[in-house]
């Protein structure tokens, strides 16, 4: 196996959180949005990212693009700790990791054109480009995401949200990185412009040889796209795996609730289904359950599953699950 | 009947014509005009400016020209006339009151205007920066203003004024401390919600300096609002200056205001002379009521909240 681009080592992000009416002096309560997640992303690779909201799936991909401060392991880029890069390095560094975010018009400065929106990583990264080049190159970019150059001049709020995803691409892609973090690119999209993006996403990572992390609230979105998944739960790591394998043939008893809770399309096979269904809520995550973190809601749930915490076991050819009960 | 090559034309005129887009500012303006208040306090507001810019030029006398002749006499013999030249009468010291509400309508403006740049300019980059800084600047930075703001300053404005001498500077001075503390916790609240916007995270997440945030994303998406409470801050600071002035400690004679006119005015309401309080009001009333309405209009113009 070649050198990961990416290599995280377990991570933990600790957000704190003042309690609501509090004095001033009270400590504030300590949030573990991820916890203990460890995972290679090997050069051209698509990592599947998959979890419940609140299962810290934004907060890992703000860890790696270096938005929120990290509490506790490492993010290797290359071999090289992200940690421990100084400030004018760190800066040098961003271009080569994008980010595509959640909300596709949240993400775009109202007040900006969108030509001004895809330029910018470029204007910060090569400030001596000529106007006339950069102009160029925007065009190109928004050709080639699927939107007509011609718009350059125009604002955000003038677009759909499936062209707005489509300038977040556009920007994310303008210095030709290395790594592209797609946060649930498409969640906020009309099904019918989901398969679009997701399509124009796949075909660019294959032309421009990029890694991706690829982050999706269910399996269906990443399963067709992702070469491996990763299933989180209460920002701890739950099963890894081969995107197949993980899909057909899940180890860890959270996955296998997961993938049973996915609707079949058609009534009478969904109606005969007997199917291990998701109960009850997820935990607050200022107080996770002792041990391993889904037995509040685990159909398999032994005694000893409230004593230490489950370690990644592995359960299949490359699959690992955080669960010393997996098939 | 339209052709395939007809389509394919209008696509390539579609394609060589760069469309310009309408930027929310521009929207704005759109909206703004749209709104018939609005345009008519513009309007009005414009037209006072214009009275108090080159009302001077049409007075036959000079705002401290005294008329001897009608000292003590102005009930009945300086009675707003077109023909004595005292378009709106004399005061009780016989001056012409037409340029003396000139001038102290501009001396409102001013005022106005004034402490409403002061807290454009001063409180705007204050409150962005301790909104943006955050964490312990960002605390410090706003208790000074919270206690700036729990002192009466009404009191020490007038202690000011009775200690320093009463003139226009320490107005001005007194006016400009006051003005900017709303405008620094408004700038500071719009900034943390705009900091956490995805938009400026992509930024972060590019490596744009904090410095470059701060101009092109933070005061750019800020400046709506912290124009909306510009022009409302405008009639309030006027109001401030009457108020002052009607205690009699605002403007100094011979100069005026339209709040010292009104005082002026409303001491001698007992003895006919109604004309010295009606008209310095009526341009206090409509000049209030312009900005209230350019104000309302333009905050439904450029928040997006409100609509
Ligand atoms: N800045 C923050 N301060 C405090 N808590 C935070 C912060 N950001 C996230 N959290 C908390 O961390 C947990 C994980 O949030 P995160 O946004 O990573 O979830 P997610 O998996 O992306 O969910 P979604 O599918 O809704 O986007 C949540 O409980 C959230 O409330
Ligand atoms: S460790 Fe126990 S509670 Fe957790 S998934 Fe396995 S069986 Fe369920
Ligand atoms: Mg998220």
């Amino acid at each position: 196996m070649s050198e990961p681009i990416l290599s995280v080592r377990d991570l933990s992000v600790t957000f704190d959180v003042r309690p609501q009416n509090a004095w001033p002096w009270t400590p504030s309560l300590k949030l573990q949005a991820v916890s203990g997640l460890s995972i290679d992303l090997q050069p051209g690779e698509t990592l599947g990212l998959v979890g419940e909201s609140g299962s810290g799936k934004s907060t890992l991909a703000r860890a790696i693009i270096g938005t929120v401060p990290v509490s506790g392991g490492d993010i290797l880029y290359k071999g090289q700790s992200l940690m421990a890069m100084g400030r004018q390095e760190r800066r040098k560094h961003r271009r080569d990791v994008q980010m595509v975010f959640q909300d596709p018009l949240a993400s775009l400065n109202p007040r900006m054109t969108v030509g001004d929106i895809i330029a910018e990583p470029l204007v910060t990264h090569e400030p001596d480009t000529p106007r006339k080049d950069v102009k160029s190159r925007v065009g190109e970019l928004m050709e080639r995401v699927g939107l007509l150059p011609n718009l350059i001049n125009r604002y955000p709020h003038e677009f759909s949200g499936g062209q707005c995803q489509r300038i977040g691409i556009a920007r994310a892609l303008i210095l030709k990185p290395k790594l592209m973090i797609c946060d649930e690119p498409v969640s906020a999209l009309d099904v019918s412009v989901q398969a679009q993006v997701v399509n124009l996403l796949t075909e660019l990572q294959k032309d421009m040889g990029l890694s991706m992390i690829f982050i999706a609230h269910d399996l269906s979105v990443v399963k067709h796209i992702s070469d491996r998944i990763v299933v989180m739960y209460l920002g701890r790591p739950m099963e890894i795996g081969p995107s197949k394998a993980v899909c057909r043939a899940p180890t860890h008893p959270y996955t296998q609730a997961l993938i049973a809770s996915v609707p079949i399309p058609d009534p009478k096979a969904e109606r005969a289904r007997v199917r291990p269904i998701l109960e009850g809520d997820l935990p607050s995550p200022l107080a996770p359950p002792s041990g391993c973190v889904f037995r509040t809601r685990c159909p398999k749930v032994q005694a000893v599953c409230a004593g230490d915490r489950p370690v990644m076991d592995t359960s299949g050819p490359d699959q690992m699950a955080a669960c010393p009960f997996h098939d | 009947m339209i052709t395939q090559t007809d389509v394919k034309m209008l696509e390539e005129t579609a394609h060589l014509a760069q469309v310009r887009g309408r930027s929310l500012w521009e929207d704005a303006r759109v909206r703004f005009f749209r709104n018939k208040a609005a345009v008519a306090g513009l309007f009005v507001l414009i037209a006072i400016c214009a009275f108090a810019l080159f009302g001077g030029l049409f007075a036959k006398f000079e705002p401290d020209y005294v008329d001897f002749s009608l000292m003590g006499a102005n009930a009945y013999q300086g009675v707003p006339s077109l023909s004595s030249g005292h378009y709106f009468g004399t005061d009780i010291d016989g001056r012409d009151l037409f340029a003396r509400t000139v001038q102290g309508t501009s001396i409102s403006l001013l005022v106005g205007i004034v402490g409403s740049l002061v807290a454009v300019v001063v409180g705007t980059l204050y409150g962005a920066t301790a909104g943006y800084v955050g964490g312990r600047t960002d605390g410090i930075m706003m208790r000074i203003v919270d206690i700036l703001m729990s002192i009466p300053f009404m009191f020490v404005l007038i202690l000011m004024l009775v200690i320093f001498g009463r003139s226009i500077l320490m107005l001005f001075i007194g006016i400009g401390l006051i003005s900017w503390l709303n405008m620094a916790r408004i700038a500071r609240g719009q900034t943390l919600t705009i900091k956490n916007k995805e938009f400026v995270e992509a930024a972060i997440a590019t490596g744009v300096s904090p410095f470059t945030i701060i101009l092109r994303h933070i005061i750019p998406n800020l400046l709506g609002i912290v124009i909306v409470y510009a022009t409302l801050l405008v009639p309030e600071m006027i109001i401030f200056e009457s108020f002052i002035s009607y205690l009699g400690l605002g403007v100094q004679e011979p100069n005026t205001s339209l709040g010292a006119l009104i005082n002026a005015g409303a001491s001698q309401m007992t003895n006919g002379t109604l004309w010295m309080l009606f008209y310095p009001l009526g341009f206090f009333l409509i000049t209030l009521f312009a900005f209230f309405f350019v104000g309302d209009g333009l905050r439904d113009a450029l928040d997006p909240k409100d609509r």
